[in-house]
């Protein structure tokens, strides 16, 4: 049986330092727009009460979404038993841990009273989704957790199918929260349907995946670290078909609201002539989402490149921000129908698409969260060994030991 | 001699442990400080209870003449539109004027009551409707509230407990008639029977601190005094209220009936 040696990443050069202060400085701008959010009020922001979640959402949606299918990969190790995956499995676990951090930042900091985030852990409302989401995410948190400390706990390592399982579970129930979020809104009509919660799971099949291999293929350049083809391949074509999937989802969620003639305004104005939302959903979300990464991953020309599979990651990652804009932002642009059939105007914007531009404060928060989510991995990478020391398509058993190398059975 | 006159049973307890000194100064001083001591932390409580006994004596100055939030009562408002006019905003300046909010015409000021002006593109008929919190029975608000902020009195009324809303905007999300605001900044010139806050939800509380009195939302009264009487108050369960009797002779809908919301504000002539 082949093992794994993982060990922590250097993280002394000077490189690594200049990336360490960058992050901090990007977290450091987030906090000081929050406090700003806070002390002056959301006036600072492009949020309004007809728009009112902004850019620091978009953000924050995408990185949880993201988290949760960052899991993916130790899941496909653990609960489906592909052996090829298991030295990956440490550094997904500590992706989706991260990312769900970051995530979580932004939306507590982005409340009108984020000092009564205490409040929100002691009131709950039960036949609210977002209560439960209170719990899913904090519950993902610690579920991953403990099934990381079983991954890389030896004694442990026999448990790590049944906690990867539940892990797995989940996700998937916490995705399907947060498509329900949007899902559950009857009353605007760019949502309200049921599959927008399968869509969100199949999009943070993408998401994440995307952002792991982005992830991986720095940390294996940054470190010196061997990375084989066959495993970013494999990865690789596993991303194509979670683009295709998120492709065929918005297809069917499309047609669904086509079909349906209440809904047919809201859909020529995202898909026809809403503008920058139009031209996110078919440039961003379709394109550099879905068609750009899949002629990357697959075309002759390039689909043994390493440098297409980075490029088609990062386009996944590019169209699903835009994908996320032109659902949160695109959902509430369109106005409510109070009075069907009917044209309608007030002095609070009834009957017109509603007007936002997102501001500085609202961006560094958003950013301010990604680049929290992006210093805890590199922290963690440095601290604790997840990732392997080699990733060559045939790990060998390495013959002497290393100071701070845990060695963990390849396949359990 | 004996100088001390112990008034409680602590002074002399404390007098006991004399430690070698006269029995007659150290109690004196003992109890002395203890009344000093006694007195500063009546004083500090007086002075901490002061505001709250204050409140809740002005509280009681204006108690609710009936019951309040029961559930043998639906509160609800019936508005012809037949008789509203566009050019009247006589229940929108009562509103802002009772609950001290204020509409400058920016995204971000609050509006807890507004004139929609309606029309059918295809025959031209229109309407001018004041909307509002429709008060729903099965609220949206209330459903998604993940920490019980938005809550449904007994009598129907929606709310929202600024004090323990985090400010998450998901009932604004939900809402179906976009009743509710975000206050974005800092406030002044607020209603003591109105309270707001910065970062926090709010809408039409029905004037509930009227209602409790006895008396009708602001929005009625000035409708009734200063506009064209479109708009009717009352207990839709008590048969015998004119709302009821309104409801039940001419034909009034409710806004996105669709939704099954049961709305406590219903429309005539629409």
């Amino acid at each position: 049986m082949s093992v794994i040696h993982y060990r922590e990443i250097e993280g002394g050069s000077l490189g690594f330092w200049a990336l360490v202060a960058l992050l901090a400085a990007f977290v450091a701008a987030g906090l000081t727009a929050a406090w700003f959010m806070e002390h002056i009020g959301h006036i600072i922001t492009g949020m309004t009460n007809q728009v009112v979640w902004g850019m620091p959402h978009v953000f924050a949606v995408f990185l949880i979404v993201a988290a949760s299918g960052a899991l993916n990969v130790a899941s496909i190790a653990s609960v489906f038993g592909k052996v090829a995956y298991k030295p990956l499995a440490r550094l997904s676990g500590l992706l989706a841990v991260a990312l769900l951090i970051g995530g979580l930042a932004i939306l507590v900091l982005d409340l009108g009273r984020p000092d009564r985030l205490v409040v929100a852990m002691t009131h709950y409302n039960f036949r609210s989704i977002f209560a439960w989401n209170i719990f899913l995410y904090t519950g993902f948190v610690a579920v991953t957790g403990f099934y990381l400390w079983v991954m890389m706990e030896r004694r442990l390592n026999g448990y790590s199918r049944m906690v990867g399982t539940a892990a797995f579970l989940w996700r998937l129930i916490l995705t399907t929260g947060t498509g329900s979020i949007f899902g559950f809104l009857v009353a605007r009509q760019p949502y309200d349907e049921a599959i927008m919660a399968p869509m969100f799971i199949v999009m943070s099949f993408a998401f994440g995946l995307a952002i792991f291999l982005l992830v991986l293929m720095a940390a294996c350049k940054g470190t010196g670290r061997p990375l084989g083809n066959a495993t970013l391949m494999r990865l690789k074509n596993l991303l194509g078909v979670f683009a295709a999937g998120v492709l065929y989802f918005l297809l069917a969620f499309h047609i669904t609201k086509l079909y349906e003639a209440e809904f047919r305004g809201a859909e020529a104005f995202l898909l026809l002539n809403g503008g920058i939302y139009t031209l996110l959903f078919w440039c961003g979300a379709v394109f550099l989402g879905g068609v750009l990464p899949m002629l990357l991953f697959w075309l002759p020309q390039t689909r043994r490149s390493r440098a297409a599979v980075g490029w088609g990651s990062a386009s996944v990652v590019v169209g699903g921000l835009a994908l996320m804009y032109d659902i949160i932002i695109g959902g509430q642009a369109w106005p409510l129908s109070i009075f069907p059939g009917m044209q309608v105007s007030s002095s609070f914007y009834d009957g017109v698409v509603n007007f936002y531009a997102p501001s500085l404060p609202e961006c560094a928060l958003g950013l301010g969260g990604c680049a929290l989510a992006v210093l805890l991995i590199l922290l963690a990478l440095k601290l604790l060994p997840f990732l392997p020391e080699s990733l060559v398509d045939e790990p060998v058993e390495s013959h002497s030991a290393v100071a701070g190398t845990s060695r963990v059975p390849g396949a359990t | 001699m004996n100088p001390v006159k112990p008034h409680s049973g602590r002074c002399e307890a404390q007098a006991a442990p004399s430690f070698g000194m006269h029995n007659s100064v150290l109690p004196e001083v003992a109890c002395d400080q203890d009344r000093r001591r006694f007195l500063g932390i009546a004083g500090a409580v007086t002075l901490a209870l002061a505001p709250g006994v204050s409140l809740i004596a002005y509280a009681h100055s204006d108690a609710p003449k009936s019951d309040a939030a029961s559930a043998k009562r639906r509160w609800g408002l019936l508005i012809d539109t037949t008789k509203c006019k566009p050019s009247c905003t006589a229940c929108v300046t009562a509103c802002s004027s009772y609950n001290g909010w204020k509409n400058e015409g920016r995204p971000t000021d609050p509006q807890w009551i507004r004139k929609v002006q309606v029309s059918d593109p295809s025959t031209g008929f229109s309407r001018s409707v004041p909307v509002m919190c429709q008060h729903c029975a099965n609220a949206p608000c209330v459903e998604v509230c993940p920490t019980g902020a938005s809550f449904k009195r007994a009598d129907g009324i929606v709310l929202v407990d600024r004090h323990i809303c985090i400010g998450c905007r998901f009932c604004m999300m939900a809402c179906p008639y976009k009743a509710r605001s975000f206050v974005s900044e800092n406030l002044s010139g607020q209603k003591p029977w109105a309270p707001r806050g910065k970062g926090t939800v709010e809408g039409c509380t029905l004037c509930v601190p009227r209602v409790d009195a006895g008396k009708v939302p602001a929005c009625v009264e000035a409708c009734a005094r200063d506009g064209n009487g479109a708009m009717t108050f009352g207990d839709l369960s008590d048969a015998a209220s004119a709302i009821r009797r309104a409801l039940a002779h001419h034909p009034a809908v409710q806004l996105r009936a669709d939704l099954m919301l049961d709305t406590g504000v219903r429309y005539e002539g629409l």
